[in-house]
């Protein structure tokens, strides 16, 4: 066990490689009620996320799911989250467990004055979350639920709180529970939000149905495969979204977000470094956060998370470079205690799920 | 756990096969269940001369790069090639064929130091 933002964290319950082969391949569980939830009411509830998120909540319609990111005012990474639109004026955001409170603030501090149109609320001790992930998922989910399988992905639902068929009723739960097709290791899968109460209850029920329970340390190495970032690792206060390769979730259509006119000004002049994907060529250590990253014999960064792929079987990084050099191809060598092994900046993701 | 009664070990979890003046090197069977799966093993050079307690290995797991510590001071005579391409036979057979180098016993009397199974199969238990 490990304390992760407060949270005594499993990195593993068996082994890291078999936890990962198993959602590769299979299904796995894991316990994300670290994870922060807000909940976000009112009529203005789109409105003031618009005004805080890079992506646009606008174009979502209820039951729908979107990656975005919150920013400071030099258009630096306070958070990446998860945002849900349950209806026209009903949102819930996932955030990063470390940035609980500092994005809970972030929002409360940015409600504008006299706004009684926007309710926010931090029900991040009131629910657990986990993630059900890989191409069985949606056998699992179906021996779980007896509702339907959602075959799209990104979309959330609520759910009545009765989980396993055969399981009882939930005594008088006051919150709604949620169950989402989204994830963090690229593959099938889904996310459910549950009283913290119930979560043991559910936990079995999907373990009973086949999911295998997999720690941190998995987490970590299938994301990683698919260039996910991790806050705090790959993104920080002193990195933008166009450096991160995150521009997809950036919308400059709207006339305004915080960090806009610091991003638009980034991306007028063209950026100076960016994160890069990097595949060692040669057999190598597992590849670690804070390494350095050569070029010709010269340091030029070092990697920000890094891994020996489980199913790859070679080192991944992800790093920010110098701009010209973070194009595909570009050759690079990455130092392990003294020694260098070569590497090339590949297009990402390392690895595309097949399920 | 694992303790074989043959063999001495140190307090950082390597053990020590002692077969005339030279001695085989691993790390024990507790040691690689701490470390559950090893992905990655840096033996020593062939000739290198360490110090009793001086890091002269890595073994690397998923998660964590770990020391591994010379029990004993001497010259290193053989280092296990077979880890190159196999890491997890450390997992696997950490007594036989994950053992890691051998070294030439530079003082015999540095063994006496050592822990013997009872007194390592404690300090596990602790």
């Amino acid at each position: 066990m490990v304390e992760f933002a407060g949270w005594e964290m499993p990195v593993q319950y068996g082994g890291i490689l078999e936890e990962h082969k198993a959602v590769r391949e299979n299904c796995g569980i894991f316990d994300i009620s670290h994870m922060g939830e807000f909940l976000i009411c009112g009529r203005a509830a789109a409105s003031f996320l618009d005004s805080l998120l890079t992506n646009s909540v606008t174009k979502l319609e209820g039951g729908q799911a979107q990656y975005s990111l919150l920013l400071n005012h030099h258009s630096g990474i306070i958070d990446d989250l998860i945002v849900y639109r349950m209806g026209a004026h009903e949102f819930v955001l996932i955030v990063n467990a470390a940035k609980i409170d500092e994005d809970f603030t972030w929002l409360r501090n940015h409600i504008p004055d006299g706004a009684d149109e926007v309710a926010l609320t931090n029900l991040s001790d009131a629910y657990a979350a986990m993630a059900i992930q890989g191409p069985r998922a949606p056998e699992v989910f179906s021996k779980a639920f007896s509702f339907p399988w959602e075959q799209r992905r990104n979309r959330i639902a609520q759910f009545d709180n009765q989980p396993a068929r055969g399981g009882h009723p939930a005594p008088g739960g006051t919150l709604r529970s949620f169950v989402a097709t989204t994830g963090y290791t690229g593959e099938l899968g889904f996310e459910v939000l549950v009283p913290a109460d119930e979560a043991s209850r559910f936990w079995d029920s999907f373990v009973a149905a086949g999911a295998k329970p997999c720690g941190l340390g998995a987490r970590d190495t299938l994301r990683l495969e698919m260039c996910y970032p991790l806050n705090g690792s790959d993104l920080s206060g002193s990195h933008t979204p166009l450096e991160a390769g995150l521009g997809a979730f950036v919308d400059f259509e709207k006339e305004h977000f915080t960090g806009r006119d610091a991003l638009l000004q980034q991306k007028q002049r063209g950026i100076t470094r960016k994160l890069a994907a990097i595949r060692v060529q040669e057999k190598s250590p597992p590849i670690r956060a804070h390494y350095a990253i050569l070029v010709n014999g010269e340091k030029v960064g070092e990697t920000t998370s890094g891994a020996l792929s489980p199913t790859l079987g070679c080192g991944i990084a992800l790093g920010y470079l110098p701009f010209p050099l973070a194009k595909i191809g570009q050759d690079l060598e990455v130092e392990v205690r003294g020694r260098l092994y070569r590497a090339l900046v590949v297009k990402k993701p390392f690895y595309k799920p097949r399920s | 756990m694992n303790v074989p009664d043959d063999l001495k070990f140190a307090e950082t979890h390597e053990w020590i096969r002692v077969d005339g003046d030279v001695g085989t090197v691993g790390i024990t069977d507790h040691a690689q269940a701490e470390l559950t799966d090893i992905v990655f093993a840096e033996t020593p050079k062939v000739g290198s001369k360490v110090s009793a307690k001086e890091a002269l290995a890595v073994v690397e797991s998923v998660k964590a790069a770990s020391d591994i510590y010379s029990p004993v001071g001497g010259d290193v005579v053989e280092a296990n090639e077979a880890l190159a391409d196999n890491p997890a036979l450390i997992n696997q057979d950490p007594y036989g064929a994950g053992w890691i180098f051998k070294i030439r016993i530079a003082d015999s009397s540095e063994l006496n130091s050592l822990l013997d199974a009872a007194a390592y199969r404690a300090q596990t238990e602790k």
